[in-house]
């Protein structure tokens, strides 16, 4: 559990800071921070951190207060609930911890400040995906919200995203990762190699999509491509034709059986799977795992036509400035300091500064998480569970197979209220 | 309450007649105004309202009633609600008129009638939830009944329309649900004077003409206040409809839910104003038919 602060209310916690952090503050020195820790805990500083929950992580927090001596309140919630908390309450936070689409709809209503890249240190670790869309030099740049594309803007108070890598990043990228469908192996009968292949009517009856419908429609474009239905000029920005076309075939399979139910949460799918009521649907890598630990058997499925990603980042909202700011970006330092990723990446995430997680990793783990490579001994999770055992491969491969072959990102469509109001009559269709 | 009376002289004061009938009737019209009128009047107004991905603007708009009104989803979603109601609704008054039938005219001693009836009580004890969801390793493609079926050799392939469909979602209301038709009914049955039905029968009528002339007649009231629980409560539901049908299938207060969860506040305001016009017309109606008061 976190610690709670001593104090509640925001005045007397605002008036400690100013006093009491001042000194700390010019100790730490805007702009030169020359290493950390810088012990916090003289003087009670927290940061309030919302976000989408996914690395919304206790051990974070505590890893946190004991390395830094800042008191981390996390507050996790929806995406939706999310982008309106970081709207209209831009009071109500420190740290946003959300997703870039998110981002997209948020950073021009002015809530978060853009971090100066030179106070940044491990800036220069970010894998090149946040910074040119491309992985390595030859990748092709996926479609929908990429992270690069909203990852900069030209000044600290501009309001619109810059074409090009700039000193002021939005957000510090930290967690991220490939989506793909999930399958049960022993019950599919055949490869499965294509997103196409979940309208097979050979598994009619069998088959879920998600209902969350920023990210179905997504999993929705990647299928209606890969059956040679269409061909989306950005499948991340729908234009209303391509929408309803996208919507009128998913109407369409729904009503000859196609779908076996719809999932909302992380555990629907995992009992839809478990249960046998589907063999093949959308999933998250969390939920793969967790059927595997009830040992039934659950892959990760590649697909040839590439991944739908997700990445998310913490931002800093317009209000922080002094100690406080400093405080910040000390924190977001030590995040991508290295712990913290070899954290995420053992919980089969990617984190952004890949090179200094890997000091916090064994050989053995960074083989099977980052490199593909087969486990030597038994793969644990972050909290000490045999999540495989020796001699397994990672689905999908190592992280440059993975995150090399993103057909498309999460998103948010300048149509977006059309698509929400055309989804709703797909599922009550 | 004393104090009433306003003819009492030579007291240091003096209520004025109309105060004491106020002031009795203040904490009700409190309850009601804080926690139901004026909940009503809010969503009303920002039905009116413009929104965006994250803020509401008050305003006077009405294109969230165009667009609920105009879609053919809603029609068809208010359908598949009035739908599940009305065959919710034939199924539960079957099954808890003659439950409380049996209760009120078979089971000779109160003594007994009462441990049945609270018998009927006994899947309350756990939630809505709970009771709902443990349909699905029951009804499931490798659930009790499918396996049962399949090692019988009755089907050869699992059922699947057993789990995830309309049967489903109709299923779990019924068992969610009758309880709220037996209670009203069986407190009519009870009340009903024994002697009626030996009059019919002394005057020659058959036990189905004591029935249909005698009983279902008195016991109308009953059926009436079972009805409006059993009607208002599918019209509300949205759990049911989404564990049930898997997602498949849509409810009026599901579509609210859905908006809600998008923060589409004002379209969700605007459909529950429609939802709540409309079931006010149903219970209006069965209110015509039936006198309840007859009952209280």
């Amino acid at each position: 559990m976190t610690e709670k602060t001593k104090t509640s209310t925001g005045i007397t916690r605002r008036s400690l800071l100013k006093t009491g952090a001042a000194a700390a503050g010019v100790a730490a020195g805007s702009g030169a921070i020359t290493g950390f820790p810088t012990i916090w805990a003289q003087t009670p500083i927290t940061l309030r951190q919302f976000g989408t929950g996914v690395s919304n992580i206790n051990a974070i927090a505590e890893k946190c207060k004991a390395d830094l001596g800042i008191t981390l309140e996390m507050t996790a919630t929806d995406s939706d609930a999310a982008a309106q908390r970081a709207v209209t309450q831009p009071d109500s936070y420190d740290i946003a911890d959300i997703e870039y689409w998110i981002l997209k709809k948020v950073f021009p209503t002015g809530v978060i400040q853009p971090m100066d890249t030179k106070k940044l240190k491990y800036y220069d670790k970010v894998v090149p995906l946040f910074k040119t869309g491309k992985l390595t030099p030859d990748s092709v740049i996926a479609q929908g919200t990429a992270p690069h594309t909203v990852g900069y803007v030209e000044s600290i108070d501009a309001k619109e995203f810059a074409s090009g890598e700039t000193e002021w990043f939005t957000m510090m990228p930290t967690i991220y990762n490939a989506d793909t469908l999930g399958i049960r192996p022993d019950l599919v009968g055949r490869e499965i190699t294509t997103w196409a292949d979940i309208m097979d009517p050979a598994f009619k009856g069998k088959t879920s999509i998600l209902n969350i419908p920023s990210i179905g429609i997504m999993d929705a474009a990647m299928i209606m491509e890969a059956m040679g239905n269409i061909k989306y000029a950005d499948k991340g920005n729908m234009t209303k034709e391509e929408i309803d076309a996208t919507i009128d075939f998913l109407i369409k399979a729904k009503q000859d059986g196609q779908f076996r139910a719809f999932w909302k949460s992380f555990d629907e799918s995992v009992n839809l799977m478990a249960s046998g009521e589907v063999v093949i649907q959308s999933m998250w890598s969390p939920a793969v795992a967790a059927v595997r630990s009830k040992g039934i058997a659950c892959k990760y499925q590649p697909l040839k036509e590439g991944y739908r990603s997700w990445g998310g980042g913490l931002g800093l909202a317009s209000h922080l400035s002094g100690a406080q700011l400093d405080a910040a970006y000390e924190y977001i330092n030590w995040y991508t300091s290295g712990w913290v990723g070899g954290y995420l990446n053992r919980q089969g995430y990617y984190s952004a500064c890949m090179d200094t997680a890997k000091d916090y990793m064994s050989a053995d783990e960074w083989g099977y998480w980052i490199e593909g490579k087969p486990a030597q001994g038994d793969i644990l999770s972050p909290e000490g569970k045999v999540m495989e055992k020796a001699g397994a491969v990672r689905d999908g491969g190592s992280f440059e197979e993975r995150m090399g072959h993103v057909a498309c990102w999460n998103s948010v469509m300048d149509e977006d209220r059309y698509m929400v109001r055309r989804w709703n009559e797909f599922i009550a269709s | 309450m004393s104090g009433s009376r306003t003819n009492d002289t030579g007291r240091q004061f003096h209520l004025p007649a109309w105060l004491p009938a106020y002031l009795q009737a203040a904490p009700l019209t409190i309850i009601l105004g804080g926690f139901l009128l004026l909940p009503l009047l809010m969503i009303a107004i920002v039905s009116f309202w413009d929104y965006d991905f994250a803020r509401m603007y008050p305003d006077f708009v009405t294109f969230n009633y165009s667009e609920t009104l105009g879609s053919w989803i809603t029609w068809k979603t208010y359908l598949n609600t009035l739908k599940f109601a009305a065959i919710v609704w034939a199924i539960t008054l079957f099954i808890g008129f003659w439950v409380a039938y049996f209760l009120a005219f078979h089971v000779r001693s109160t003594a007994m009638q009462m441990v049945l009836f609270l018998v009927c009580t006994v899947p309350f004890l756990t939630s809505n939830i709970i009771r709902m969801i443990s349909w699905i390793p029951v009804l499931g493609r490798n659930g009790l009944i499918n396996t049962a079926l399949v090692n019988t050799g009755i089907t050869t392939e699992p059922v699947e329309w057993l789990l995830y469909s309309d049967f489903a979602v109709v299923l779990a209301m019924v068992h969610l649900y009758t309880l709220f038709m037996v209670v009203p009914i069986f407190n009519t049955l009870m009340r009903i004077d024994k002697t009626l039905v030996e009059a019919a029968h002394d005057a020659g009528a058959t036990t189905w003409q004591v029935l249909t002339n005698v009983i279902v007649p008195l016991a109308k009231p009953g059926m009436a206040i079972g009805t409006i629980f059993v009607v208002t409560l599918v019209m509300a539901d949205f759990s049911t409809v989404q564990v049930m049908s898997g997602g498949q299938s849509a409810s009026v207060a599901l579509m609210m839910k859905n908006q809600m969860s998008l923060l589409q506040y004002p379209a969700a305001a605007a459909n529950a104003m429609v939802l709540l016009v409309l079931v006010l017309l149903l219970v209006a109606a069965i209110l015509r038919v039936v006198d309840i008061r007859k009952e209280l």
